[in-house]
């Protein structure tokens, strides 16, 4: 049987006194794209942020391609990974965050230039050369020299998104993309990634989107104060939503 | 549709007018005392402003301001990095820092470094706690005024300038941070890259204003007769008694090189500002993309 691309298992996780997430398992198969929804503050995006590390888990286990992310287990004890090999391992972990955090002195080709010539030791005209690429990908190759300031949010994403598969990562994690787009950008980021799907990427997705869930993701999850309520196919799942926190939290977004 | 200009009449503002007619007469009035009064000597300003030895000093005041600033920028980001950091040794040694060359004087610690020799004669390198010495000098042949003017100056500097890093670095929004780590970045890469080239829209102006300080700041080095601007124009003096002449020859020229650093510093600024601008430039911007009809 494949193994997946990412595995969660049974994962804690609490800021001070509240504990975010309380025993959270999941899978993403390979070339899966799974959705995650619930309220603001359920800990969603918690759960996001620790698969790339930029949380600390404070119990259970993360894989990302069979591997541990993070830690790594030696005689029996769980060590934390040492900085350089935990930067390794979030390049095959590409990230998408809400408000972009474009790198604003950068313009929109040097923003996914940055990666790979920076990180991943690729030649300029390489790294140059296939961030024109990606940038015609993601629609944005006519803006290719502005800066992140001269772009609309949509814009800014598509860039984001341009900026993280520069890194050719294994899986693509999304943290709400178009929550903080004017309603008339989200469909351009959203096309973007219903391509990104459609071409085999692995994908976690945190949305709003309950569109998006059902047309593109394989799978949809519903977190709801740390835990998860619901899961399974995400049309039968929203056609036919059984526990009654998800119907309730349905009926706010639908 | 017919046009309506608006060609409009502003009203009277006889009391702006009075305003400007009393600052006019006073700034002409100041003008005429300064050029005829006799006690100014203006013939010796003028014979003094390309005087060697004033052009000498000048040179020194500009290396002082020159080299504590970079090496006041220097020891100001490596004290706010420490400040930073998760360590608590690193972050307590760069408090102390700050807090000590900020809680004492300048004049105080540029008279000490001058000193330095009476708390300790001999400096070398070699094995701290009695070890063995590979190198070893005498701390008066080593520490000249110029070198006592240099360390007074550049660490005490350094104090201030950490406090402006701190604050550039506390502005750049934590999601660049992220944003960075999340492609892989290692900690220095991320500082380098990304931090530092963010935090440095709002380390460059108020740096511009302690260099402009430090131009003036060094005259402090009088004291210990540092051989700069002022303490050539005070030698100079005590040899012709042209007290009021020579200072104003140094004023002169501390305007001069203030000014030309004001103008510096315009430029840099802008620089700095790539990828922002000022609200309306930015606004004007933004709507560009629009403006073609295209998204």
């Amino acid at each position: 049987m494949d193994r997946p691309m990412v595995e969660i298992r049974s994962v804690r996780k609490r800021f001070g006194a509240l504990e975010v997430l309380k025993g959270v398992s999941l899978d993403v198969p390979e070339g899966g794209v799974v959705c995650v929804v619930g309220p603001s503050g359920s800990g969603k995006s918690t759960l996001l942020r620790c698969v790339n590390r930029l949380e600390t888990i404070d119990a259970g286990r993360i894989k990302v391609d069979g591997e541990l992310i993070g830690f790594e287990e030696r005689d029996g004890r769980l060590r934390h990974l040492p900085p350089a090999r935990l930067n390794r391992q979030r390049q095959n972990i590409g990230m998408v965050f809400q408000r972009f955090h474009l790198f604003p002195h950068r313009t929109a080709l040097e923003n996914v230039m940055e990666g790979p010539l920076i990180v991943g030791g690729v030649s300029r005209e390489e790294a140059r050369r296939q961030a024109e690429e990606l940038l015609d990908r993601v629609g944005m190759a006519e803006r290719a020299g502005h800066y992140p300031g001269q772009l609309s949010g949509g814009q800014q994403q598509r860039v984001a998104i341009a900026r993280s598969l520069a890194m050719r990562p294994k899986v693509m994690l999304f943290d709400e993309p178009t929550s903080a787009l004017d309603p008339e950008l989200v469909q351009e980021v959203l096309a973007v990634m219903r391509d990104l799907a459609a071409s085999g990427m692995t994908m976690m997705v945190v949305t709003h989107e309950m569109g998006f869930a059902r047309e593109v993701g394989d799978h949809l999850v519903f977190i709801d104060d740390g835990v998860i309520v619901e899961q399974g196919d995400p049309r039968e799942v929203l056609a036919d939503p059984r526990n009654e926190r998800f119907r309730a939290f349905l009926g706010r977004v639908l | 549709m017919t046009e309506l200009p608006v060609d409009a009449v502003r009203p009277p503002r006889p009391g702006r007018w009075l305003a400007a007619a009393v600052a006019g007469l006073f700034l002409i009035w100041l003008a005429y005392t300064i050029i005829v009064n006799p006690n100014l000597h203006w013939d010796v300003i003028i014979a003094f402003l390309g005087d060697g030895r004033i052009l000498g000093g000048l040179w020194v005041t500009i290396q002082l301001t020159v080299l504590s600033m970079v090496i006041g920028l220097a020891l100001g980001v490596l004290t706010a990095v420490m400040q930073q950091s998760g360590d608590p040794v690193l972050r307590g040694a760069a408090a102390l820092y700050t807090w000590f060359f900020r809680g004492t004087p300048l004049l105080v610690q540029l008279i000490f470094w001058f000193n330095i020799g009476l708390v300790f004669p001999t400096i070398a390198i070699g094995i701290p706690f009695g070890g063995p010495k590979l190198v070893e000098w005498q701390a008066n042949e080593l520490v000249t005024p110029f070198t006592a003017a240099l360390l007074g100056l550049a660490i005490n500097e350094g104090a201030y300038m950490a406090e402006i890093v701190r604050a550039g670095i506390r502005s750049v929004d934590p999601g660049q941070r992220e944003a960075a780590e999340a492609l892989g970045m290692s900690h220095s890469q991320v500082l380098r890259r990304v931090v530092l080239p963010q935090a440095m829209r709002v380390i460059v102006p108020p740096t511009g204003n302690q260099f402009i300080s430090m131009l003036k700041t060094t005259s402090m080095v009088s004291v210990i007769a540092g051989a700069e601007l002022l303490t050539v124009a005070q030698r100079i003096y005590l040899g012709n008694f042209e007290v009021i002449a020579l200072l104003v020859v140094a004023s002169i020229w501390y305007v001069v090189l203030t000014t030309i650093a004001s103008v510096g510093q315009h430029f840099v600024e802008r620089r700095f500002e790539r990828g922002h601008g000022t609200l309306p430039a930015r606004v004007r911007r933004n709507l560009r993309p629009f403006a073609g009809g295209g998204v």
